[in-house]
């Protein structure tokens, strides 16, 4: 691919803005705020992200991914930024509608959060993402995978998955 | 061995999430609802990810090329740091979760305080892993309470596992010369100043469980400078297989 400085740079934007995450393949890695930067290097692309979980399984398949929709430009340098930690907070508005239209309900602010020693077993004012009824309990504290708890609401009777605050 | 005791230090802690794993991984497929045999693997991965972070920068400290492979997988036995509670066999579901939760809060108080560590590296490791840790003691102290409040049959279990448990947890506060060394740098704590916030919350717990609080009790420390239980040995026999086996063996 032959671009001139600036579009380069623009173009491979495009391309990682479409970028997906491995384990919820609804919403792009942008959309979920771990892209913190992509700059020019001498050979190609120095691309930044902030890791999730510690132990995510989908990290190592993420940087395969960002390393393979980029090959086109060059080497692609992978720099993993752990500070700040990552937050649910980063998630955008874009990509939250879009867990709740996949069915996952969307994190609230990591703010309002108090996590308990001790808490009660339902989580007040949390919507089934499905008929967005508050009437809902908690089935298990971790889901599919360790960013997610399992639910059900008790109006619909539907399970639904939602994205813990981190 | 000669070793700083900046490395020493980070061994103790990734080792802990390290040790604890391999127990918590040996649950899958065998705990005794789905849900949380989901859990207990997603705990495992959470303290896998965090003793990668801590194990690599000891690497990186100590300067003699050992990745966190090497640490995790090649040492002998003497040369791992986790108190020995972390080794202690999974017991019953009961001694599981309440070893999680005198653990989790360890962790989150000692996660609180690294996560000021003069070293970035382990300031950043820190600043994650005390999120995370936040909801495994949750998760555990639920359980605890729930056991300890459920049938006949479950607080009896869950006593035991107290019984058993509570001289281990001793070492979690002890302090040495590595401790001091750490603490003067401002790498971390030394271990004993966390004992007076985790003993309020953990006593916080049992009374929420219904739980007695068992009386002082002698201990004897050993895992943090190397000498472990009887059950370290098969522990790492199945922990450093792979590598035993096939050495430099990747996926």
């Amino acid at each position: 691919m032959d671009f001139n400085a600036c579009t380069r740079l623009e173009a491979a934007w495009e391309v990682l803005r479409q970028i997906t995450d491995p384990e919820i393949p609804v919403i792009t890695l942008d959309e979920l705020g771990i892209v913190r930067d992509l700059r020019e290097t001498a050979g190609g692309l120095e691309v930044v992200l902030t890791p999730t979980y510690s132990g995510c399984p989908a990290t190592e398949a993420i940087q395969d991914d960002v390393r393979n929709a980029l090959a086109a430009f060059g080497d692609v340098e992978i720099t993993l930024q752990r500070a700040p930690a990552w937050t649910t907070d980063w998630i955008s508005e874009e990509g939250r509608r879009k867990l709740k239209e996949y069915g996952i309900a969307p994190p609230g602010a990591v703010a309002e959060q108090t996590i308990r020693l001790v808490h009660p077993k339902a989580m007040a004012g949390l919507a089934c993402p499905r008929c967005g009824s508050e009437s809902t309990e908690k089935l298990s504290a971790f889901g599919s995978t360790a960013c997610k708890a399992i639910y059900r609401c008790l109006a619909c009777r539907e399970p639904f998955e939602y994205f813990k605050p981190l | 061995m000669s070793m700083s005791p900046d490395v020493q230090y980070l061994l103790r802690i990734g080792d802990s999430c390290l040790i604890l794993a391999q127990r918590m991984s040996e649950w899958c497929g065998h705990a005794p609802i789905l849900e949380e045999d989901i859990a207990m693997s997603n705990l495992a991965l959470d303290l896998i990810g965090q003793a990668r972070g801590v194990l690599t920068r000891a690497g990186e400290l100590e300067g003699a090329g050992r990745d966190e492979d090497q640490l995790a997988f090649l040492r002998e036995e003497r040369h791992y740091f986790n108190p020995v509670l972390m080794e202690l066999p999974r017991g019953d579901f009961a001694f599981t979760q309440l070893r999680n939760a005198g653990v989790a809060i360890w962790l989150s108080l000692l996660w609180q305080r690294l996560a000021e560590s003069k070293d970035a590296e382990v300031a950043a490791i820190a600043g994650k892993a005390v999120k995370e840790v936040a909801y495994h003691r949750q998760h555990a102290c639920d359980w605890v309470v729930r056991l300890g409040d459920g049938t006949e049959e479950s607080a009896a279990r869950v006593k035991a596992a107290l019984q058993t448990l509570w001289p281990y947890f001793n070492e979690l506060f002890e302090s040495d010369a590595v401790d001091e060394a750490a603490s003067a740098q401002g790498l971390g704590p030394a271990w004993s100043e966390l004992q007076a916030d985790w003993q309020t919350q953990f006593s916080a717990l049992l009374h929420a469980a219904h739980l007695p609080q068992p009386a002082a009790s002698a201990y004897r420390s050993g895992g943090r400078r190397g000498v472990h239980s009887e059950h370290m040995g098969p522990l790492l026999a199945q922990l450093q297989y792979l590598q035993r086996a096939y050495p430099g063996g990747v996926w």
